[in-house]
């Protein structure tokens, strides 16, 4: 790569961000064409920490799987074992018990309003304000404890398992929960008092980073970078899952298409995560955490695919069994991916400062890239 | 769209095609060669309108691999899948990163792990995989790799 680097034709200039650069959020190599100070071309170069995943699961059963798939949108773990779980339910043809049903959605929630916080906090520490990160940090970290307290682990849970949850909810969950939303109402106003009303944020964040809705559709963009462009794209809402259909919830769109439409959206969509929460906290029904399953599950001959929605768009797992024992291909579909693949049309022509902007609102997580 | 009106639509459109029910989807089986039409009228038909590629994937059979598109419309929220055999020695097929922007990524990634030519893609080389693994193919069935453990 060093080689490239240095003065090309017109006054054209290459330079690297990353793999170390504190605002790829992990090891992220962008390769700028820049003139001045506005970039012409942006060229991602992946796979720093590409594990194969896909590979190693051709060999995995299908209970083992689930672990390694933690690794990979650490910041959603939760949802990821959900879609793995659902994918081999299909095949299985396992109905789940509702208890598992509605632990497994409040658990989706809670991961959601997790990896937003921390977006937040991470997002304005790029821009320049550090003390976001620990307001951030406070209120994630009673997530953590209730994660922690029933799962066992405070980032790869591999708690939701095929066929339910791997244990039923600790005795203080409920009320930990309720515990979390009482100081998330009563801290939420700092968000908006310290960055989004923010004339310097704002500043920083309006009209940069346009993507047009015909733009967002066709980089396969999802999650809140799709509906900060207005394009509905909800899982949740259009093939719902679980208990979804039957939760009162709104589809957050925004309409600025520019990296503040696409914050909007997100800080939006943790006052309806913490709704979903408050209609099943109290009803979560009695009985099985987990249906009876086979010791060795072996899905039939086939092809399965499940669409979840994580925190950061559609993840997608898609299985072709030849009838055994393990899966003889697998599949990822990342939101991550399909999201930087339009980093490129949404920068180009804008200044190199602005960069930090756009990827902190497309809030990546390089493992969910790279698998 | 229904499934039904799906199939006439697009037998309408390519007269020798091949479909599979009984799935999730749609899967309608084509001949690498016709892909190319077909993806476009896919894309533009005003009754279909397919806009959004949601996972493009590639499996090796051993004897062939087999080229997996999903298709979704955002308007009408019907869901396809395309499928397309390809000759294991020489696999190619043209390229829909233009009608897809998403394709170029993910084309690029099948590249390198199953080493599938996309005619007339405009940027085809390694994206995940570093230098020097141009040609290994790192996600056929038969690659190993005694360094690189891979296998558990």
């Amino acid at each position: 790569m060093v080689e490239e680097i240095g003065t090309t034709v017109e006054g054209d200039v290459l330079i690297n961000v990353g793999p170390q650069h504190p605002a790829t959020h992990g090891v992220l190599n962008l390769l700028l064409t820049i003139n001045g100070e506005t970039i012409k071309k942006v060229e991602p170069h992946l796979g720093f920490i590409h594990r194969s995943i896909e590979k190693m699961c051709e060999s995995l059963t299908y209970r083992q799987f689930i672990y390694v798939t933690s690794r990979m949108d650490y910041l959603s773990a939760h949802i990821n074992n959900h879609a793995c779980a659902l994918v081999v339910e299909k095949g299985l043809q396992v109905e789940i018990p509702s208890r598992a049903k509605v632990i497994r959605v409040l658990m989706d929630e809670l991961t959601r309003i997790a990896s937003h916080e921390l977006w937040w906090g991470a997002m304005a520490m790029d821009l320049g304000a550090f003390t976001p990160f620990f307001h951030a940090f406070r209120e994630r970290e009673s997530i953590n404890d209730i994660m922690e307290e029933t799962c066992g682990a405070r980032l790869t849970m591999n708690y939701i398992v095929p066929g339910g949850v791997m244990y039923d909810l600790h005795p203080d969950f409920q009320k930990r929960v309720k515990d979390f939303i009482t100081l998330y109402k009563l801290k939420i106003h700092e968000y908006d008092e310290m960055v989004t009303g923010n004339i310097i944020f704002q500043n920083r964040m309006k009209g940069v980073g346009y993507l047009s809705a015909e733009d967002a559709i066709s980089y396969g963009c999802t999650g809140p970078t799709a509906r900060g462009s207005g394009v509905s794209c909800d899982i949740r809402k259009l093939y719902p899952y679980e208990v979804y259909d039957q939760l009162d919830f709104d589809e957050i769109l925004e309409t600025g298409c520019d990296s503040f439409a696409r914050y909007m959206v997100r800080i939006r969509e943790m006052n309806q995560s913490i709704r979903i929460i408050e209609q099943l906290i109290d009803t979560i029904p009695e009985g099985d955490f987990q249906a009876k399953t086979k010791a060795v599950l072996k899905l039939p001959k086939g092809e399965f695919y499940q669409r979840v929605e994580t925190a950061r768009g559609e993840f997608g797992v898609y299985i072709v069994s030849e009838g055994g024992n393990t899966p003889y291909r697998i599949k990822f579909r990342s939101p991550g991916f399909s999201n930087l693949s339009a980093l490129d049309q949404m920068a180009r022509g804008s200044k190199l400062g602005d960069l930090v902007a756009m990827m902190g609102t497309l809030d990546l997580v390089i493992p969910d890239i790279d698998r | 769209m229904t499934n039904d009106a799906l199939k006439a639509k697009i037998t309408e459109l390519l007269p020798a095609t091949g479909f599979e029910e009984g799935g999730q989807w749609l899967n309608i089986n084509v001949e690498p060669a016709d892909w190319r039409l077909l993806a476009e009228q896919l894309r533009l038909d005003a009754s279909l309108q397919f806009d959004y590629l949601f996972c493009l994937t590639c499996i090796d059979w051993k004897t062939h691999l087999t080229m997996v598109y999903h298709l979704d419309s955002t308007k009408f929220r019907h869901n396809i899948v395309i499928k397309a055999k390809l000759d294991v020695a020489k696999p190619a097929i043209e390229t829909v990163s233009d009608i897809w922007r998403t394709a170029d990524f993910h084309e690029r990634e099948v590249y390198e792990m199953f080493g599938v030519d996309f005619i007339n893609h405009p940027d085809l080389r390694l994206l995940i995989l570093p230098d020097g693994w141009e040609g290994k193919r790192p996600m056929l069935k038969n690659f190993e790799d005694p360094v690189n453990m891979i296998r558990l």
